[in-house]
């Protein structure tokens, strides 16, 4: 059981990267990224995650009582804003190359060029 | 897949998976993380800032410097955004009139909900991002729920008022950057009222919501940048649609 997150963030990153290299299409490139970013929240909220802990909210808890890391939770935070600037960013550039190239076909881009 | 290829993926997940296996080995038993920062954060949040949401605390007082380097990161981001959206040459123009049309396709019901629920949403919007400090939320949350009320302008079939606001005036704009000096004001205060950057400098208050310092301006500022720039990136992409293809 003590390792069941981890094998969970691990195969979130696999199944995405799966996704990434396999990809016919940068939408769909790109919504297999988030789910490789996924990952990374699973491990960082589970690296924190001490057995029987409270959210670290003290509004309703005693301020003594036993709660998860905080300063992990604060870096998945960074890390959801990163995902979502990248995410425009990425979605962006394939809106610019559609209208350059009439696909979303990384292969078919190529094939353009040449 | 090419055979090139293949072999340059198969050397790079070999090597992927074994840095993860040797990373995981390092890494504590699921529930038995004991690392001190953390802890002593969590112990001190209410203390010595009265804030009960030590998240918060964490991220935008003991932490503020870097919440300050994603805020700049999120920043220009936008600005790539727009750039990248930029109308190009030789791309010729859609009637906003077509759009209109096609937006007013969707059904009488879906565009009189999507109206109602925009000012329950800003009104959450408000709600997370001042109470940030005291429960879960603060100013990246609630420029994301603030987001979701330009969401349901969109599907209320509305999405041309959002770019005649962004076009007849600056306040889209003036909000990102508004939040984003904001912030870093934050941080110049307390160079000069207590002697560090980004040192706590407004008394922490007992209780209520006029607690931890300067914690609930801090997340002002970021609702303020978060809302701001996420509602630039939607309206690029919803101008896209007024765009032609490239001749």
């Amino acid at each position: 059981m003590s390792i069941y997150p981890y094998v969970v963030a691990a195969w979130l990153l696999g199944a995405g990267l799966w996704g990434v290299m396999s990809s016919r299409n940068y939408v769909h490139l790109i919504i297999c990224l988030t789910v490789m970013q996924a990952s990374t929240y699973v491990l960082l909220l589970s690296v924190g995650y001490v057995s029987h802990g409270k959210a670290p909210i003290f509004a309703d808890i005693p301020t003594n009582s036993v709660v998860v890391d905080p300063v992990v939770q604060a870096l998945s935070l960074t890390d959801v804003v990163v995902e979502a600037t990248i995410v425009a960013l990425l979605l962006a550039l394939v809106v610019q190359a559609n209208k350059r190239f009439n696909t979303v076909d990384p292969d078919a881009m190529t094939r353009m060029r040449e | 897949m090419t055979r090139g290829r293949r072999a340059v993926a198969i050397v790079g997940v070999v090597l992927l998976a074994g840095g993860l296996a040797w990373g995981a080995s390092g890494l504590y038993d699921f529930g038995h993380y004991h690392a001190l920062y953390g802890k002593i954060v969590a112990r001190d949040a209410v203390p010595d800032r009265s804030a009960t949401n030590s998240v918060v605390v964490t991220a935008f007082d003991y932490r503020a410097f870097d919440t300050l380097g994603e805020e700049f990161i999120l920043f220009v981001a936008v600005v790539g955004v727009a750039v990248l959206l930029r109308r190009l040459r030789g791309e010729s123009g859609r009637d906003e009139d077509e759009v209109a049309e096609e937006d007013r396709r969707a059904s009488e019901s879906t565009r009189w909900i999507g109206m109602a629920l925009v000012g329950p949403l800003v009104v959450l919007t408000a709600y997370i991002v001042v109470h940030g400090h005291l429960t879960p939320g603060g100013g990246f949350q609630g420029g994301v729920i603030l987001m979701g009320a330009v969401a349901f302008v969109a599907v209320g079939g509305e999405s041309l008022v959002l770019l005649h606001l962004r076009r007849t005036s600056s306040w889209v704009e003036m909000s990102e950057s508004a939040g984003a000096a904001g912030f870093a004001m934050l941080g110049f205060g307390g160079l000069i009222g207590a002697g560090a950057f980004f040192q706590n400098f407004i008394a922490n208050g007992t209780s209520g919501l006029l607690t931890g310092g300067f914690i609930p301006l801090a997340n002002i500022a970021v609702g303020l940048e978060v809302g701001g720039a996420l509602m630039m990136v939607i309206s690029e992409f919803f101008d896209q649609r007024l765009h032609g293809q490239a001749t």
